[in-house]
């Protein structure tokens, strides 16, 4: 590998608008093209490698061009809205992170922090930072699992291999915490379902310790890699305008120049407390996306450092609200009071009540914006709940990104657009 | 007087849990979400949701734990009161979560209000992106935009009976009979 810059040819992103017509999800051969007879239509998955789970395209081709594309989802539908409708509200959180079987803390703190947002509950300070520690931890997770398959699409076999070295370090950190390497159910509503196990945080702090180096020797791996900049540059293109039109949000978003990030933005949780970048990249292709998300790995670990500053000083501070009528009461005081008791008997029997209405709480989950529509009618039992899943918004601009491509780009397109398809269909 | 007078089809203007809910009136749905995005600025459809509000009301529901004013663990009077939840317009109601993506961040939430039978306009002209939410709100809730240039299923195969999201539609599949043989 060489140690210069690679040269920029990368043409300058396309002016206008690329997004079809009539059917912005559609691309439509162009009868003239089908006249000629030679249109070849494809189904890519459901069950293919490089599909990140079960998404099937049906691709038009003319040669090696892609001239017509659809994306049909649906086959991973389990019916999840529905179900947490006829669960109490802190039985249903367990539905939450598994739509989204990479970044599940970021899927459980939404629903979560709806449910605290219409029940307008104070959240202690330690349940806060520890909340962002994870979630950031859970950022990391999430883009190495999307950095080592992505590149494995492309044949960069080692890249997975150093990707998941980190990442298992990263599970090992969950199931410290939680007893669960993934889905970890470890938020509650009003704070933490425990407090932070005895050695976690030195567990962490080596971790954020050796995490700079590691994305270092990633960026050997590819940032400069001839073949990856020929696979990833200038390909998939998204102008910014037709990023926002088509509801394009996180890494994607950014890596079309828009600076736009809900930590940044609205802050929630302790993000208006620690220091740290947004990353942009104006070119809109996959490369960009890739430096995005490279960028968002090196500042997370930032987060986490400054989130464990915080935590250290924390030994003994309260990691769940004391509040009676929602949270479950301390152990020891099921010995000697009657009235926590019943309470505790109440809440997990009939479940906690909600005050009546309707909220819709976003964070910026990886994949960008995740939101949580809730709505209560003041009993123990969500009316509706509904999850604005960023990459079920993220395929609608599969057929934009691919205009003008060949086969062989879908997989680097589709990839990166970094969707999962557990929280495409829900 | 408020900065909202001027939607088209207003019906309401709300402001609960720091969030602004604008009620507009079905008919004038598109130019409503035209004059956001162009006047206020709303260039980002975050969410559509729509909300089946069958049956909503009829239980009472009490042993809730606070007040307007918050509540209290020493005061028991603050903890909980017994009340019915309002009466909703009609059925369905539409839910559009709007974002300004600007020098001016900041959210709104479009609602309309339709009943069985009656059609929603599409905003697919006015946010693309609302081409699948549309498609799943059709799929799952029942809900018919109309102008939709493709309003197919998107979830469920295209010969799926009913609308799962729908308070009516049965939750556990078909009846499991036991018949109390060896």
């Amino acid at each position: 590998m060489t140690a210069t810059a690679p040269t920029r040819s990368r043409a300058p992103i396309y002016e206008g608008t690329r997004i079809p017509y009539p059917i912005p999800t559609v691309l439509t051969t162009p009868p003239s093209v089908l006249a000629t007879g030679d249109v070849m239509t494809v189904n890519f998955g459901p069950n293919h490698p490089s599909t990140h789970g079960v998404l099937r395209l049906v691709v038009d081709l003319y040669g090696e061009d892609v001239t017509g594309l659809a994306a049909v989802v649906g086959y991973l539908h389990t019916g999840f809205e529905k179900n947490m409708e006829q669960k109490t509200w802190w039985k249903a959180i367990p539905y939450a992170p598994r739509m989204d079987y990479v970044s599940y803390q970021a899927n459980e703190y939404v629903f979560v922090g709806a449910v605290e947002k219409l029940l307008e509950i104070d959240v202690p300070p330690k349940a806060v930072w520890m909340r962002t520690l994870l979630l950031e931890l859970n950022r990391i997770h999430s883009h190495l699992v999307w950095l080592g398959t992505s590149a494995l699409e492309l044949g960069a076999i080692s890249m997975f291999w150093y990707a998941f070295r980190e990442r298992e370090t990263i599970l090992d950190l969950f199931e410290l915490v939680a007893g669960y390497r993934m889905h970890t159910r470890y938020f509650q509503v009003g704070g933490l379902a425990d407090d932070v196990p005895r050695g976690f945080y030195p567990e962490a702090r080596s971790f954020c310790d050796g995490m700079p180096k590691a994305i270092d020797e990633y960026e050997t791996l590819l940032t400069r890699n001839k073949i990856w900049l020929e696979r990833t540059e200038g390909l998939g293109l998204l102008s910014a305008d037709d990023a926002i039109a088509l509801g394009q949000s996180g890494p994607v978003l950014r890596a079309s120049g828009v600076d736009w990030d809900t930590r940044k933005v609205e802050p929630y949780l302790a993000y208006h407390q620690v220091d740290f970048r947004v990353p942009v990249f104006p070119e809109g292709d996959v490369y960009a996306r890739y430096r995005v998300h490279m960028a968002e790995m090196r500042e997370s670990v930032r987060i986490v450092e400054q989130c464990l500053e915080r935590l250290e000083r924390m030994e003994g501070e309260p990691w769940i609200a004391d509040d009676r009528k929602v949270v479950l009461p301390p152990r020891h005081e099921l010995h000697t009071s009657m009235e926590s008791l019943i309470h505790h008997f109440k809440i997990v029997t009939e479940g906690f009540r909600v005050p009546e209405g309707e909220v819709y709480f976003a964070i910026e989950s990886p994949r960008g914006e995740l939101g949580c529509y809730v709505c209560s009618d003041g009993g123990p039992k969500p009316w509706r709940v509904k999850f604005r899943a960023p990459s079920f918004v993220a395929l609608q601009a599969t057929a934009t990104c691919m205009t003008d491509a060949l086969i062989a780009d879908m997989i680097a397109v589709v990839g990166s657009l970094d969707t999962v398809m557990g929280e495409v269909d829900r | 007087m408020s900065e909202w007078d001027a939607l088209p089809g207003l019906v309401e203007a709300s402001e609960r849990h720091h969030e602004t809910t604008l009620v507009v009136t079905l008919e004038s749905l598109v130019d409503a979400a035209t004059y956001l995005r162009d006047e206020s600025d709303f260039n980002f459809l975050s969410d559509l949701t729509a909300v089946d509000y069958l049956g909503w009301g009829e239980r009472a529901v009490s042993g809730y734990i606070g007040t307007a004013t918050g509540r209290d663990l020493n005061n028991p009077m603050t903890q909980g009161y017994q009340a019915v939840p309002l009466p909703k317009p009609k059925r369905f109601a539409v839910n559009y979560h709007l974002l300004s993506i600007s020098e001016r961040p900041r959210r709104v939430r479009l609602q309309t209000w339709v009943d069985e039978g009656e059609a929603v306009p599409t905003v697919v002209r006015v946010w693309p992106t609302a081409d699948w939410h549309e498609r799943e709100q059709f799929d799952l809730m029942g809900i018919v935009f109309d102008g939709h240039p493709n309003l197919v299923r998107i979830l469920l195969d295209e010969d799926w009976d009913g609308h799962p999201l729908r308070k009516d539609y049965p939750i556990g599949g078909e009846p499991v009979r036991f018949s109390g043989q060896e």
